[in-house]
C-alpha cells in the first residue's frame, strides 16, 4: 500500500539504482553524483621492499610458534610442579597462575604469530568478488513455484480439504499433552497460594538466634541491638529447612518504647520496646538485612527499599509498597521471647492471589 | 560410478599429489569437499577492526563450550544438602548443596579447575559484551538494511539467549549471591498477574528455593540453550555467506562488489590467529583476576545478604529497572494484587527489546527503500538513526548504572535517595538529550565533510599575498579520500500522495510523519557540479 508513494518519487530513476531496479523509496537519486574514482594504487609493505625486513618478519613468526610450544610445555610442567596441597590456599593460587600463564603464552603466541604472518608476509593484494542479488533468478523462482504446484497436484493437499484440515488439527493437538506434562514440575494436589499464607511460627514458638538456634531471652536484647532470628526448631528440620527459613526469617530490634508508634490493635504485639518484623522484603523477597540503628530504618540491599521500624515498618523509600509484616511476640514463663501466633498476613513478595 | 577414463585421470593426479593428494582424493570422493573449497576457498572478506566484534563473540562461545565441557565432568547439579569436606578451611563442616560443594571442589581440589571456572566465567562475560558491541556496530552502520533484516533478528535472539545462558549458569553454584538472584527472579515471577504464583511454584518445584531449581537450570544451561544457540549461530553465519559481508565506503568499492582478502590464505591466518588471541586474553584474565569468588559468599541461605550485591553486568539493566520504580505502585483491586512495581519494569524492558528487535523493519517502512544495501553508512550520514541509537544506549546505560546505585552512593558519598532520583530523571530525560545532541553532532560532521570536499583541509600554512593579505592555504583532499565523504545515501521526507483510489490512508500519514521526523534535517552529499564550481572558485 505504501509502495505507491515511493515509486512516485523516484519512478524516473529507479532503473538506475540498486539491483534489479528495486524501488528506492524516498532516497534522493542524484544525477550529477561524484563518480567513484576506482581503486587507489597499491602500496607495497616494508616486507615487500626490504628483504631484511621480510627475513625479520619470518623470524618473528617462527619464533612465536616455538614460544607457543614453550608455553604449552610450561603449562604441563606447572601442573606437576605446583600441585594443590590440601588446606594451603596459596597452592591453589600458584596452580591457577602458572598453568594459566603457560596456556596464555601458548595461545597468544600462536595467535600473534599467525596474524603477523598474514599481515606481513602473505600476498597482500586485495581481491574483488562480484555480488549478485540475494533473490533467486526469475527462472529459479518459476521452477520453485512449479515444484510446489506439482507437489500440490500430486498430493492433492489443496483439493482434498478434509485430509488437509484434519492433519492441521492433529498437528496442533499433538503437542498439547506436553503442556499438561509440565504440571508435574510442581507437587500434585497443592495450592501454591495456600503455601504462601503460612509460616512455621505458631503460638509459643521461641525466637532463636540465626543460625545457631539458641533461644533468646528478653533480657539479652539490649536497647539498640538487633538480632537475626529463626523459629526454634528450624535447625532440626530435616526436609524443607530452607523453604521454611525463606518465610520465617525475622529481625528483632529493641527501641525505646516511647519511640514506637503503635496502633491500638497492635499495642500488645511488642514486648517492652522489643519488636519483631519479617526479614523478607515485600518487594521481591531479598532479606532486609541492614538495620540503621540511629534512624531506626531497615534497608534492603537489593533494591534499596527502606522501612521505618518506629512506624510499623512502613515503606519510606524504594520500590516496595507494603510494610514488613510484624510478628506478635511476648515472653514465656522462663523469660524467653515467644511468638503469640503466626504472622497475620503472608510474608515476602506480593503475589496475585494475595488480598 | 566413474568411467574408466576418469578413473585413470584420478589415479594420475593421485600420483602427482603424493600422500596429501591421496588423502584429499579419498575425502573428496566421499564428501565432494572440493566443491566447497572451490566455492569458499577464495571467498573475499573485507577488512575492518569493527568486523572483529562478531568474531570475538563467536570465539568466546567456542571457549565457553570447551571450558564448560570440562566443568561438567566435575560439577554435580544437585541441591541435596551435604556437609562440605573439601580443602577450603573456612567452610569445612558447613552444610551446603552438592552443587555448591562440587563448585568448591572444582575451585580448590582439582588442578586447573579454578582456572577453567574462571575461563568459563570471563568468556561468558566477554561473550555477551561482544554480542552487544557487535550489535551496536551493525546498528550504527546500518548493516541491518535489506537483505540483512532477518539476520539482525537472529542475532538479537542470540543476544537474549546469551543472557539466558549467563543467568542460568551463574545460578548453578548455589552460592549466596546467585541464590539471592534467584530469589529476585522468584519475586518478579510472583508479581505477574494471574499466572505468577503458579509459574514460580512449577519453576522451583514447590516453594522457593526447593531442591529442584539447580538441576532444571543445568538442563537448560548445558543442553537446551546451547543447542538453540549453536543452531542459530550456524544460520547467522550461513546468512553472512549468502549475503556476502558488508563493506565500508571506499574508493573502488561499490554496492555490486566486495573488496578484501580471500579466505585462503590471508583471512584464515588472520581470523584463525585471532581466535587464539581472544582465547589467550581470556586465559590471561583467568590466570590473573578472580571472578565470582563463591567461597567468599558461602552457600545460599534465605536469611543473610551482603551490602553491595550485584548481578553479572548484563543483568544489571533489569535490576536497575526494578530499583527505579517510585514507591507505592502496588494495589489490591478485584480482590487480587496488582504489582505495578514489578509489571512496569517488565513491560518497559519488553517494549525496549521489541523496538530493538523490529527496528530494521521500521526504518525500511519509513524509507520505502527496497534496494539491497551492502555499503555501510558512516553513522553521521544517518543522523536520525544514529540519534535514536544514542537515545537507546543512554536509556540502557542509565538502567545499568542504577543497578549500582548503592555503590555509587557509597563511593561518591552522596545519598542513596539522591542517586535514585537523579537516575529516575535521567532515564526519562537522558534519551531525549542524547537524541538531540547526537543528531546535531551528526549534522555538524556532515557539514564539515562538505566543507572538506569543497574547500579542502585547513593546512595551518599561512601565506602572505603580494597585496599584503594573509590567507590560510587549504589542502584539497585526493579523490580517493573524497569518495568516502561524498558517497552516501540521502533521503527526502515523504510527500503524501493519494493512492490509486484517490485516498490518503492513515498509514500514509503515519509514514509521512515518521519520514519527516527522520529526514527533515538533512545535508546533501556534494555533487559533481558543486565540486566543479568550487574548483573554478579556487583556481
Amino acid at each position: 500500500m505504501d509502495d505507491n508513494s515511493g515509486k512516485d518519487l523516484t519512478a524516473a530513476d529507479s532503473s538506475s539504482v540498486g539491483h534489479e531496479g528495486a524501488p528506492a523509496g524516498t532516497a534522493v537519486v542524484v544525477r550529477d553524483a561524484v563518480a567513484n574514482p576506482g581503486f587507489p594504487p597499491h602500496r607495497p609493505r616494508v616486507t615487500d621492499l626490504n628483504p631484511s625486513a621480510e627475513r625479520r618478519a619470518e623470524r618473528t613468526v617462527y619464533t612465536l610458534f616455538y614460544l607457543s610450544i614453550v608455553g604449552s610445555v610450561f603449562a604441563i610442567v606447572a601442573y606437576m610442579v605446583f600441585p594443590i596441597i590440601p588446606e594451603e590456599p596459596d597452592s591453589v593460587r600458584l596452580n591457577n597462575l602458572f598453568i594459566g600463564l603457560g596456556l596464555t603464552l601458548a595461545l597468544l603466541a600462536i595467535g600473534i604469530g599467525a596474524v603477523h604472518w598474514g599481515k606481513a608476509l602473505m600476498f597482500d593484494h586485495e581481491g574483488v568478488d562480484e555480488r549478485h542479488p540475494v533473490r533467486g533468478s526469475d527462472e529459479t523462482r518459476e521452477r520453485a513455484v512449479e515444484i510446489f504446484h506439482e507437489a500440490n497436484v500430486e498430493s492433492g493437499i489443496g483439493r482434498r480439504t478434509l485430509i488437509r484440515n484434519s492433519l492441521i488439527g492433529a498437528l496442533i493437538a499433538f503437542p498439547l499433552p506436553a503442556v499438561v506434562l509440565f504440571r508435574g514440575l510442581g507437587p500434585q494436589d497443592t495450592n501454591p497460594a495456600a503455601l504462601l499464607e503460612h509460616t512455621m511460627w505458631k503460638k509459643g514458638t521461641r525466637l532463636a538466634i540465626d543460625p545457631t538456634g539458641t533461644p533468646i531471652k528478653a533480657s539479652d536484647v539490649t536497647l539498640g541491638s538487633a538480632f537475626h532470628v529463626i523459629p526454634e526448631g528450624l535447625q532440626d528440620l530435616g526436609h524443607g529447612k530452607l523453604e521454611e527459613k525463606a518465610k520465617a526469617a525475622v529481625l528483632l530490634m529493641r527501641l525505646k518504647p516511647e519511640d514506637i508508634n503503635e496502633p491500638a490493635d497492635k499495642k500488645d504485639w511488642s514486648y517492652d520496646g522489643i519488636v519483631a518484623y519479617s526479614k523478607i522484603c515485600t518487594h521481591v523477597g531479598c532479606p532486609v538485612a541492614l538495620y540503621e540503628q540511629q534512624t531506626h530504618t531497615l534497608l534492603c540491599p537489593c533494591h534499596q527499599s527502606q522501612f521505618d521500624v518506629t512506624n510499623q515498618c512502613e515503606v519510606i523509600f524504594g520500590p516496595a509498597k507494603r510494610p514488613l509484616p510484624q510478628l506478635p511476640i511476648t515472653v514465656d514463663s522462663e523469660g524467653y521471647l515467644i511468638a503469640q501466633s503466626d504472622f497475620t498476613e503472608p510474608v515476602g513478595p506480593s503475589f496475585w492471589e494475595r488480598n | 560410478m566413474s568411467t574408466a577414463t576418469t578413473t585413470t585421470e584420478l589415479v594420475e593426479t593421485k600420483k602427482s599429489g603424493g600422500l596429501t593428494g591421496a588423502a584429499a582424493n579419498y575425502i573428496d570422493e566421499r564428501t565432494s569437499i572440493s566443491t566447497a573449497v572451490k566455492e569458499l576457498g577464495r571467498k573475499i572478506f573485507p577488512d575492518h577492526w569493527s568486523f572483529l566484534l562478531g568474531e570475538v563473540a563467536l570465539y568466546s562461545f567456542v571457549i565457553i563450550l570447551l571450558s564448560g565441557s570440562f566443568l561438567t565432568f566435575f560439577f554435580s547439579a544437585s541441591m541435596t544438602p551435604v556437609e562440605y569436606d573439601g580443602s577450603y578451611m573456612p567452610l569445612k563442616g558447613v552444610e551446603m548443596s552438592a552443587a555448591m560443594a562440587s563448585s568448591l571442589d572444582i575451585s580448590f581440589d582439582i588442578r586447573g579447575g579454578l582456572l577453567m571456572r574462571q575461563v568459563h566465567h570471563w568468556a561468558a562475560l566477554l561473550f555477551v559484551a561482544a554480542i552487544g558491541l557487535h550489535m551496536l556496530r551493525i546498528y550504527f552502520t546500518g548493516a541491518f538494511r535489506k537483505p540483512r533484516e532477518l539476520n539482525w533478528v537472529i542475532g538479537f535472539v542470540l543476544f537474549i539467549l546469551a543472557m539466558a545462558e549467563g543467568f542460568t549458569g551463574y545460578s548453578l553454584p548455589d552460592d549466596l549471591l546467585s541464590g539471592n538472584g534467584l530469589r529476585i527472579i522468584d519475586g518478579m515471577v510472583k508479581g505477574m498477574p494471574l499466572v505468577g504464583t503458579w509459574i514460580s511454584f512449577l519453576l522451583f518445584g514447590g516453594e522457593f528455593p526447593g531442591e529442584a531449581i539447580v538441576g532444571r537450570l543445568y538442563s537448560l544451561h548445558i543442553l537446551l540453550l546451547p543447542a538453540i544457540i549453536v543452531a542459530l549461530i550456524a544460520m547467522h553465519l550461513l546468512f553472512v555467506v549468502v549475503h556476502k559481508h558488508t563493506q565500508y565506503p571506499g574508493a573502488g568499492r561499490t554496492n555490486q562488489n566486495v573488496v578484501g582478502y580471500p579466505v585462503l590464505p590471508v583471512y584464515a591466518a588472520k581470523a584463525g590467529g585471532f581466535f587464539f588471541i581472544v582465547f589467550g586474553i581470556v586465559m590471561l584474565m583467568a590466570s590473573l583476576f578472580t571472578i565470582n569468588p563463591i567461597w567468599n559468599y558461602g552457600p545460599y541461605d534465605p536469611s543473610p545478604v551482603s551490602a553491595g550485591t550485584q548481578p553479572d553486568w548484563y543483568i544489571g539493566f533489569a535490576d536497575g529497572a526494578l530499583r527505579l520504580i517510585p514507591p507505592g505502585l502496588e494495589f489490591v483491586w478485584l480482590d487480587r494484587t496488582w504489582s505495578f512495581n514489578i509489571l512496569i519494569p517488565l513491560v518497559t524492558l519488553g517494549l525496549f527489546i521489541l523496538v530493538v528487535l523490529i527496528y530494521p523493519f521500521i526504518e525500511a517502512w519509513v524509507t520505502g527503500d527496497k534496494r539491497e544495501h551492502h555499503i555501510l553508512d558512516r553513522p553521521r550520514n544517518a543522523p536520525t538513526r544514529t540519534a535514536i541509537g544514542a537515545a537507546g544506549v543512554t536509556f540502557y546505560a542509565v538502567l545499568w548504572a542504577t543497578a549500582s546505585s548503592d555503590i555509587i552512593a557509597t563511593h561518591f558519598k552522596v545519598t542513596m535517595e539522591g542517586v535514585i532520583h537523579t537516575m529516575q530523571f535521567l532515564a526519562i530525560v537522558g534519551p531525549f538529550i542524547a537524541f538531540f545532541v547526537t543528531k546535531r553532532i551528526c549534522l555538524a560532521l556532515q557539514k564539515k565533510d562538505r566543507e572538506i570536499v569543497l574547500h579542502g583541509y585547513e593546512s595551518g600554512r599561512i601565506v602572505r599575498l603580494p597585496g599584503g593579505e594573509y590567507i590560510e592555504v587549504h589542502q584539497p583532499v585526493d579523490e580517493y579520500e573524497r569518495w568516502k565523504l561524498v558517497s552516501y545515501n540521502d533521503y527526502k521526507p515523504l510527500m503524501i500522495r493519494p493512492n490509486s483510489q484517490g485516498k490518503i490512508t492513515v498509514g500514509q500519514k503515519a509514514r509521512a510523519g515518521m519520514s519527516r521526523w527522520f529526514f527533515e534535517d538533512r545535508i546533501e552529499p556534494v555533487s559533481s557540479t558543486e565540486l566543479e564550481r568550487s574548483h573554478s572558485d579556487h583556481h
